[in-house]
């Protein structure tokens, strides 16, 4: 791949989204062109990045690089300079994003029909993508959180898309002041990276790292700052209470940034960064800790929501949850692996919520029931997807999910229980989302009809990956592109794992989920009734979303910071320092009483001077003018006399 | 000789102080005429006897005639022969210009020969005008200019 | 008769003309001053060949000169007079004066 078409990767969807956004006026008028527009750059970048994958595969350590320009450079020491890099794990990325990026674009035609901001949805995209794929290709930190605050945007204009909606405006509000939060510790890094350092590129900075040449304490701080920024972005707990709320975008939106690429970027962050993690082990411990806590935490909350779309969101929290106890435990490959995996079914299932909420009008899953018949195609892709998510081999699912309880099993057996627990909590919550929405009668008052063929194609396209990705890896394949050390064979790793025994725990314990979901909601045996009244407690901490959103908003926001700080500052800067420029002022009205006898003179003085000089001209040509007088004869004198005075000169001289 | 030079010198003097001076306009043009006649004079004293022949020709012949026909024309002779304002400046710059170029007149030593004048001088004249080397160019365009001036005289004062 | 005498006749006789182009309301009158003014001129000019270089004429050539361009030039002077005269029924000089401030 040339360094042209590097460069092109990324601008291919940026020219678009800006041809877009240039010829809007246009584009409102043939709406349908702003999508053609829109896919034809992001396939455009697609076929690209596949050219560059296909030229990366089987060469041990090789990347591409194209050089682009220096930012920031002072003398010899500092340099600042975007380049980009494409590595194997920004080529995983690129094929990622851009993959279900394409197949969004292409289901966008069928969702976002006839909505008046079809173009502007598409500029936007466009403009999301390429931000995306500018933040994954970077070479240097610093264009990373360039594109990281990029992404944020984008993520911000596309979740407030209906703006008008009051609820959706602050969801937009909400995920960015909350990602930002995160961002100053990533912030935070950069700084003392550089400050410790010199330099921000980051194939220099893993190399320092490995070497061990960054003190240790600046290396944890590193770490952690860098961490945060992926806590705000990947909605780990804390700072996981945007992502339900970003719901409110449309839902190609919701399955393209919140499923499978941006909250992918703060595990891509970690990955991209690995040696510094690997040289702080406070690091790692904390972000597995995390990883761990927020996948079993964003688990219990999913098990009773009722809004299709917001059990989605909290199982994508979960899953990037065990991404980052991926990570923190086993190694670039493993969290990678599953962020892959996760990608393509979790997108899926988003498309096919809005599928069903074309159908149906509503995302209420007691609003809906008996949805496989009238819509086989939007619901056999679902059932796939949901098995993936659950991970029952031989589907891609299972593959991530067992190498992650298998490297949180050799390292910390605490975090691996949780990780257990939430694989049964999953596979219940999933399973029970797919019984009450497609199994049983219909219970709502729509339509039901199955989407129109340019929705339903993205959806069977996206089957195919959600199934056979796992195997990327049976054999070791994924994990060797990445660099990482593999000794199994492909047909070995594929049936070989079966005879694991955490394998066999694991699917146990996801098929005990499914057995249970199924004998509550399909067969109806076992009512949920009785368990909402047993575990009444626990209902209402779950489904009150551990009352951290009451937290956030209410006891922090309004009383602490509202009422406490900003009141106390404000009234500092109304006594204090208005009181002072007000008690200066006062004095120097007493100082001016004191000189106002001096200032009638100032004034005369000085307007007496400027007046004087406009009048001294003003007057000069009122008598000047009188020089003209039209008359011939006075001319005849003043030509005399000119000659008088001349030869008198010339005498006088001479 | 002497006697005839201040005679005529002092007719030139007066009569131009009452081309000036006089109140009817048609009597100023008759003082101009003398005055013109005397400059005759003067030419003749300074043995320019074509000159002269020309001077009273052209300037009383034609020209006196053209300002007493511009007189009658414009009727002038009801107005009067009145000055502006600026008499008393334009007479002392006046004087000053006289005083100046008289003072430089009879400071500077000027350059003379005692060869004596020809005695006609038309021959001379002719050969210096039309002959090979001399103003022919000059005469041609003197013609163009009364050309011009003819051709104007008629623009200008034709009924439209 | 010396040359300095004719040269001050000649300096008179124009500083006499001049005084009455400045002074003079009347444009006939302005006219004939002017005349006067290239009378003197040309009687410096004889006088200067008759003294200086008899045998060369340039004076006299340069006086003929002066005489032909005088007459045409008094010709368009007066035609200009009565066209203003036929114009604005006056040749005041005092009042011809568009120009003015």
């Amino acid at each position: 791949m040339t360094q042209t078409g590097l460069w092109l990767i990324m601008l291919l969807p940026l020219i678009c989204g800006a041809l877009i956004a240039l010829g809007y006026a246009f584009f409102c008028r043939k709406p349908a062109i702003s999508g053609y527009l829109g896919i034809a750059g992001v396939g455009g970048s697609f076929l690209i990045s596949i050219w560059g994958l296909i030229g990366l595969l089987g060469k041990e350590g090789a990347s591409y690089y194209a050089p682009g320009f220096s930012w920031f450079a002072v003398g010899n020491s500092i340099d600042i300079s975007f380049n980009l890099s494409f590595d194997p794990l920004a080529a995983i990325m690129c094929f990622v994003i851009l993959f279900v990026s394409l197949m969004v674009h292409i289901y966008s035609q069928g969702y976002m029909h006839g909505d008046k901001g079809y173009p502007r949805y598409y500029a936007f995209l466009s403009f999301f993508t390429a931000s995306m794929l500018g933040l994954v290709l970077s070479d240097n930190l610093l264009f990373t959180f360039f594109f990281w605050e990029l992404v944020g945007l984008a993520s911000y204009l596309l979740i407030g898309f209906w703006f008008t909606r009051p609820a959706a405006a602050n969801a937009a509000k909400k995920a960015f002041i909350v990602t930002r939060i995160g961002d100053v510790g990533f912030l935070a890094a950069i700084i003392i990276l550089f400050a410790n350092t010199g330099t921000l590129d980051i194939h220099s900075l893993n190399g320092m790292a490995e070497m061990g040449l960054i003190g240790a304490g600046v290396v944890t701080i590193a770490a952690l700052g860098i961490f945060a920024g992926a806590v705000g972005k990947s909605a780990q707990f804390p700072l996981h209470v945007w992502l339900p709320d970003a719901m409110e975008g449309p839902t190609p939106v919701s399955a393209l940034i919140h499923a499978a690429t941006m909250v992918a970027a703060g595990v891509f962050l970690v990955a991209r960064t690995y040696p510094i993690f690997e040289s702080s082990a406070t690091a790692m411990l904390w972000v597995s800790i995390i990883g761990a806590v927020t996948a079993i935490f964003a688990a219990t909350m999913a098990l009773v929501m009722n809004d299709m779309k917001r059990i989605l969101a909290y199982s994508t929290v979960s899953q990037l949850g065990y991404m980052m106890l991926g990570l923190g435990t086993g190694g670039i490959a493993i969290g990678i692996f599953h962020l892959f995996n996760h990608a393509f079914f979790k997108s899926l299932l988003f498309l096919g919520s809005g599928s069903v909420n074309h159908a149906t009008g509503t995302f209420d899953i007691r609003e809906m029931g008996g949805l496989s018949k009238p819509m086989p195609v939007t619901s056999g892709t679902f059932l796939i997807a949901s098995l993936s998510l659950a991970g029952i081999w031989p589907l891609s699912g299972f593959f991530s999910k067992d190498e992650i309880l298998a490297g949180a099993m050799d390292g910390q057996s605490i975090l691996f229980i949780l990780a257990l627990i939430t694989v049964f909590l999953t596979a219940f919550y999933m399973f029970r989302l797919y019984f009450v929405a497609f199994g049983g009668t219909y219970r709502g008052k729509g339509n039901p009809h199955e989407s129109p063929r340019v929705m339903s194609w993205p959806l069977l396209i996206l089957v195919v990956p959600s199934v056979i990705s796992g195997l990327l890896n049976a054999g070791g394949g994924f994990s060797s592109f990445l660099g990482e050390e593999v000794h199994t064979g492909f047909f070995e790793g594929l049936f070989g794992i079966l005879l694991h025994p955490l394998a066999l725990v694991s699917l146990a314990v996801a098929g005990g989920g499914i057995y249970l979901a199924f004998l509550m909601y399909k067969k109806k045996s076992l009512s949920p009734a009785i368990f909402t009244e047993r575990f009444k407690g626990l209902y209402m901490v779950f489904s009150k979303k551990y009352w951290m959103d009451e937290l956030y908003e209410g006891a922090i926001a309004k009383n602490i910071l509202m009422k406490g700080v900003f009141a106390f500052m404000a009234f500092f800067d109304r006594k204090v320092v208005d009181g002072g420029i007000n008690g200066f002022f006062i004095q120097k009205v007493l100082f001016s009483r004191l000189f106002s006898r001096f200032r009638t003179a100032d004034e005369r003085i000085v307007d007496g001077a400027v007046n004087g000089v406009a009048s001294i001209t003003l007057e000069g040509g009122k008598v000047g003018r009188k020089a003209q007088t039209g008359q011939l004869q006075s001319y005849g004198i003043y030509l005399a006399a000119g000659v008088v005075v001349l030869v008198m000169a010339a005498l006088i001289i001479w | 000789m002497e006697i005839a030079f201040w005679i005529i010198a002092i007719t030139c003097i007066v009569s131009a102080l009452l081309v000036v001076g006089v109140k009817n306009i048609f009597h100023s043009s008759l003082w101009l005429i003398l005055c013109f006649l005397s400059v005759a004079g003067v030419f003749l004293l300074l043995s320019a006897d074509f000159l002269a022949a020309v001077q009273i020709l052209i300037y009383i012949g034609a020209i006196s005639v053209l300002i007493i026909l511009a007189i009658m024309l414009t009727r002038e002779v009801q107005r009067g022969n009145l000055t502006n304002k600026l008499k008393i400046p334009a007479l002392f710059v006046v004087t000053a210009l006289g005083g100046i170029m008289t003072y430089m007149l009879i400071s500077s030593n000027w350059t003379s020969s005692d060869a004596p004048p020809p005695s006609t001088t038309t021959a001379g004249l002719a050969d210096m005008l039309f002959g090979a080397d001399g103003f022919g160019l000059g005469v041609l365009l003197t013609g163009v200019i009364l050309l011009v001036a003819i051709i104007g005289a008629i623009v200008l004062v034709r009924d439209k | 008769m010396g040359l300095t005498h004719f040269l001050v006749l000649a300096v008179i006789l124009f500083c006499i003309g001049l005084y009455g182009a400045l002074v003079k309301k009347s444009a006939v009158v302005i006219l004939m001053c002017i005349e006067i003014m290239l009378n003197a001129v040309t009687i410096a000019a004889v006088a200067f060949n008759r003294f200086a270089s008899p045998e060369l004429f340039t004076g006299q050539i340069f006086t003929l000169f002066i005489i032909a361009v005088a007459a045409a030039e008094a010709t368009i002077g007066l035609a200009i007079i009565i066209s203003i005269y036929k114009n604005r029924d006056t040749i005041d000089a005092t009042k011809i004066d568009l120009m003015k401030w």
